[in-house]
């Protein structure tokens, strides 16, 4: 790490717990010496290290050894055979995020990073807002690593995603409005309280935790980068980390130039970045989100220009899907895979099947889609249209009775 | 009974350390030429060349974006709080 730098007009500063531009606004972002970096970081060192998103400790700003959230990443790269045949394209993985430790979701790889940025800036409260997983990571993280912890959440958010919290010991603030309401409180409470915001003023360091994602799938395609890949937009900070570590790895001589395609996945009831990729501008319109894909509910989304550029950049499509649509593709991805992903992962595998069925990821080509979140958190989204287990009595003659009938109803 | 604004943390140098400052204005656009009469640099901070809110901007009037209501032309009334907020990333 060198320093942070300001997106827009590039002005430097020091390595605090800051995240905005004195002058525009701008987002900040760590400066990284990578002549430095190329040094050490080669793909044997890499793979001599434990399986998780630390083994890239290097591209990761922390200035010591990481010390929250050492197990978190590597997260299985699954080769989808069967879901590839149902959507009618050549190769198709699944980045299975659903899996990640400790809170089944791709946040716990932000959270390492910010927690452990945190208690070396010398913090004891962590403090974030969240549509629910960030939440779940940071009150997780925050209890095993021994710091206090704020999380301030929608108060209308999944049951499941907010007991979630709860069992940490978080101190759990549910704010009657939605996400936007709760990200203006909350730069309003961080302004005011001497605590680590993650996704406030440690978003410099927490966003680079998302890197992590783009050189596990680069390193478990054997060092290539994807033709195709389909991420979820919520503020489209994913989506930039995303290219920003392909392109780290290239730079780094770690995998070869190719043309990659970065999509956005959106839901229809909150779909500023998708709208706006679609009828072409590089600027989108805030909207009041009314979604079941509440961990997507982000209207005024942070990094949506940037979002817009990068597809632009990389010649990708962005797309929405209805939350029918999402229902449908999370029972899809459930069916053919075994992967139970949240509403947010509907959201991907929706978006992907309308990006191959219109062309715009093409049938012969290679795609992997970015699956952020377990389905068990979300178990809200689906209650009512998965059906219901038969029952019986604990009896042979009604079990044979039951798939007689079956067959009939089958036949 | 005038309008508050709210001033985030980043722009409090060019305020003195005040975190509520009292306007007369009758719009978000006059409000924004009224602090920089009193604060001068904190014009370019908000609004870009064309006058424009910057993109990184989000300002609230009683809470609600103004980008829902009528932007700089959004009207104030007396006892609005106005709060002036960098965007932030998601969660």
């Amino acid at each position: 790490m060198k320093a942070l730098k300001c997106r827009e007009c590039g002005r430097e500063y020091p390595l605090t717990a800051t995240h905005v531009c004195e002058f525009d606004f701008g987002p900040l972002e760590v400066v990284y010496d990578y002549d430095h970096i190329k040094k050490s970081l080669t793909k044997a060192a890499i793979q001599s290290r434990p399986k998780s998103m630390w083994r890239y400790r290097e591209l990761l700003p922390v200035a010591k050894d990481p010390t929250v959230g050492l197990q978190v990443g590597f997260t299985p790269l699954v080769k989808a055979d069967r879901l590839a045949k149902k959507l009618g394209i050549r190769e198709l993985w699944v980045k299975n995020d659903t899996v990640n430790y400790p809170t089944l979701s791709f946040k716990d790889r932000v959270v390492s990073v910010a927690l452990s940025r945190a208690r070396e800036l010398g913090f004891d409260t962590v403090a974030c807002a969240s549509t629910g997983n960030l939440a779940n990571s940071v009150a997780a993280n925050a209890a095993a690593a021994g710091l206090k912890s704020y999380v301030f959440i929608p108060s209308d958010l999944e049951h499941g995603k907010i007991l979630n919290s709860l069992v940490y010991g978080a101190h759990v603030i549910g704010i009657k409005g939605h996400y936007d309401e709760v990200n203006r409180l909350c730069a309003e409470i961080a302004g005011k309280f001497g605590w680590a915001f993650v996704n406030v003023n440690m978003r410099p360091y927490y966003a680079e935790g998302s890197k992590s994602m783009a050189y596990e799938i680069v390193e478990q395609l054997g060092w290539r980068l994807p033709r195709h890949t389909v991420v979820p937009m919520a503020s489209g900070s994913l989506l930039t980390k995303i290219q920003k570590g392909y392109q780290e790895l290239v730079k780094l001589g770690l995998a070869s130039e190719s043309e990659t395609a970065i999509h956005g996945a959106q839901a229809t009831g909150c779909s500023p970045i998708s709208t706006a990729q679609k009828a072409g501008m590089d600027f989108f319109k805030p909207v009041k989100p009314d979604t079941i894909a509440k961990s997507l509910a982000i209207g005024t989304p942070a990094d949506g220009f940037y979002a817009l550029k990068v597809m632009k950049e990389t010649g990708a499509a962005a797309d929405d899907v209805t939350d029918d649509e999402i229902r449908d593709a999370i029972k899809l991805l459930a069916e053919t895979e075994g992967i139970f992903a949240e509403t947010a992962g509907g959201v991907t595998v929706g978006v992907a099947k309308k990006l191959i069925a219109s062309g715009k990821i093409p049938r012969d080509d290679s795609a992997v889609l970015c699956v952020t979140g377990n389905g068990l958190k979300t178990l809200d989204a689906v209650d009512g249209y998965l059906g219901k287990p038969r029952e019986i009595k604990p009896s042979l003659r009604e079990f044979e009775a039951l798939l007689a009938h079956e067959g009939k109803v089958n036949a | 009974m005038p309008k508050k604004v709210r001033i985030p943390t980043p722009l409090r140098k060019l305020t003195n350390n005040e975190e509520l400052i009292e306007v007369n204005a009758a719009t978000i656009g006059e409000a924004i030429v009224e602090l920089q009469t009193r604060f001068p640099g904190i014009q370019e901070r908000l609004v870009d060349e064309k006058g424009e809110v910057r993109r990184f901007v989000n300002v609230y009037v009683n809470e609600e974006d103004i980008r829902f209501l009528k932007n700089r032309e959004t009207p104030l009334k007396d006892g609005d709080e106005i709060s002036i907020i960098p965007a932030i990333a998601g969660g």
